[in-house]
């Protein structure tokens, strides 16, 4: 008798552990997933740049200083060793609001504007600007699951033995902090 | 809060589906007894014709709907690049995959989704939706949209459409059968069998159409509250939509609409005068969506 609730202690126990190692590795490939996703919008940035020189080109006064910073953070950005994280980010930041002045100031070109050619750039590039931040959101949404589980007991004791490490957050650029908390106590639901 | 609302939705789905069954039940039994002088083989005619019913209709809401608000699908980003890829941004922070995208003809801005599940879901949107918001104000809308994808309100409001637009089809039936062939059986009758079936009869065909719109209010308006509400958790931006439903509420009634949709849509398409009672109103006043907006 003993014996069978011992080998059921054992057999539960087991069951645990896998069950906690599996979501440990389901929650790191989150956090590699959803890096790999910024990192195919970076890319996809990085080749629209060119686009937009060629394009601006016929118009020469077209903000010459403001395109050659673009150019030069784009080519800072690929040289950014790929495993860090975190610098990759800083310049991309860099890069997105230079990027975004250099939106603001096409206002002031009216030709320029009605190029149905830099229309399209122009659409192409806000969205991989919003991808970029929307899956650095999700990013650091799937890190804090992972952290989650590496502190919180009893995940922890799996997380120990296989030295799961928690990844760093992303910085937020300072423009998009001033992000609104969503409070749902106004949103009252019927029952 | 929003695992609450999910857990609600598709329990409420239950709750609209049974309550239909056993009405739709009811008429059969009506119908079966005047016509047939068998209530039995009426409720097993309405319980067949229901089932294949629903089957058509679960598996082909999306196109039904669709079709009925005269929409046509989009398949790729080039024929409205922006409004595919606010679709996909709202799709990727809210974790559901990409919607079929569809748009309406129409110059009065308004939106839907609708579908099943997030698995097999779609999003609409009219030409005057698209001509008059900038890129935030869509983002606003979109975000609106996939908010009712992920919460599964999709699910509830093409269910209780679906419904409301099977009662209507009995109910018409049972009013042609009483001005053309009803006075045969009626006569051959004895006074008081004849009677009481007449007297239930009458009573299931004004209620059914009650019934329909108490489905369609089990869509509270409180949903529409919490889809804004959710829009601005995804896109974290209230001025967007707050700018939004502004020109949404300046404008014209739509032409495309079908009626029955209409509680599906981001604001009522119809622009009723909402005077006397806010109670059967399928949409809440937009002003007071954006004074909730406007406290975030």
């Amino acid at each position: 008798m003993v014996a069978i609730i011992l080998i059921i202690i054992v057999v539960l126990l087991v069951a645990w552990y896998i069950s906690a190692y599996n979501g440990l590795i389901r929650t790191r490939t989150h956090v590699q997933e959803s890096w790999s996703q910024i990192d195919v919008q970076l890319k996809r940035r990085n080749d629209l740049i060119p686009n937009l020189v060629s394009t601006t080109k016929g118009y020469a006064n077209y903000e010459q200083s403001t395109l050659k910073k673009v150019v030069e953070l784009r080519n800072q950005l690929t040289a950014v060793p790929a495993d860090d994280h975190q610098q990759t980010m800083e310049v991309s930041n860099q890069l997105s609001t230079t990027l975004r002045s250099l939106f603001a100031l096409s206002e002031n070109y009216p030709d320029l504007k009605a190029n149905t050619q830099f229309t399209q750039l122009m659409e192409e590039l806000t969205n991989t600007e919003n991808k970029i931040a929307y899956s650095r959101q999700l990013y650091n949404t799937s890190v804090a699951n992972l952290t989650m589980k590496i502190q919180s007991f009893p995940s922890n004791v799996v997380a120990n033995i296989h030295h799961f490490q928690a990844s760093d957050y992303l910085q937020v650029p300072e423009e998009e902090k001033t992000a609104p908390k969503v409070n749902f106590d106004d949103f009252g639901q019927d029952k | 809060m929003l695992y609450d609302q999910i857990a609600m939705n598709k329990r409420r789905t239950g709750y609209v589906m049974v309550g239909f069954g056993l009405l739709v039940l009811a008429i059969g039994a009506a119908l079966g007894d005047l016509f047939w002088a068998s209530w039995q083989s009426g409720i097993v005619i309405a319980a067949v014709v229901t089932a294949i019913y629903m089957a058509i209709m679960i598996s082909q809401s999306t196109n039904v709907v669709m079709s009925m608000n005269h929409a046509r699908e989009i398949k790729d980003v080039t024929a409205a690049p922006q409004l595919w890829h606010l679709v996909e941004d709202m799709a990727l922070v809210a974790q559901v995959p990409m919607p079929r995208v569809f748009i309406i003809e129409d110059a009065s801005p308004n939106a839907f989704a609708t579908g099943n599940d997030p698995q097999h879901a779609a999003v609409a949107v009219t030409t005057g939706l698209l001509q008059r918001l900038n890129r935030e104000e869509l983002e606003g809308v979109i975000g609106h949209e996939m908010s009712h994808v992920r919460n599964y309100d999709i699910r509830l409001q093409t269910i209780a459409l679906a419904l409301s637009a099977a009662i209507g089809l009995l109910v018409s039936f049972s009013h042609n059968w009483f001005f053309w062939g009803g006075s045969r059986r009626r006569d051959d009758r004895e006074g008081n069998a004849g009677a009481i079936g007449m007297v239930i009869s009458l009573i299931l065909i004004i209620l059914a159409p009650l019934a329909a719109s108490i489905a369609q209010m089990a869509l509270s308006r409180n949903r529409e509250y919490l889809a804004d509400a959710s829009s601005v958790e995804l896109t974290r931006n209230p001025q967007g939509l707050i700018m939004a439903l502004r020109k949404i509420d300046d404008s014209e009634p739509m032409k495309e609409a079908d009626p029955n949709s209409s509680a599906l849509y981001i604001s009522d398409p119809f622009k009723k005068k909402q005077k006397f009672s806010d109670l059967f109103a399928t949409h809440p006043p937009i002003a007071d969506r954006i004074a909730r907006l406007e406290k975030m």
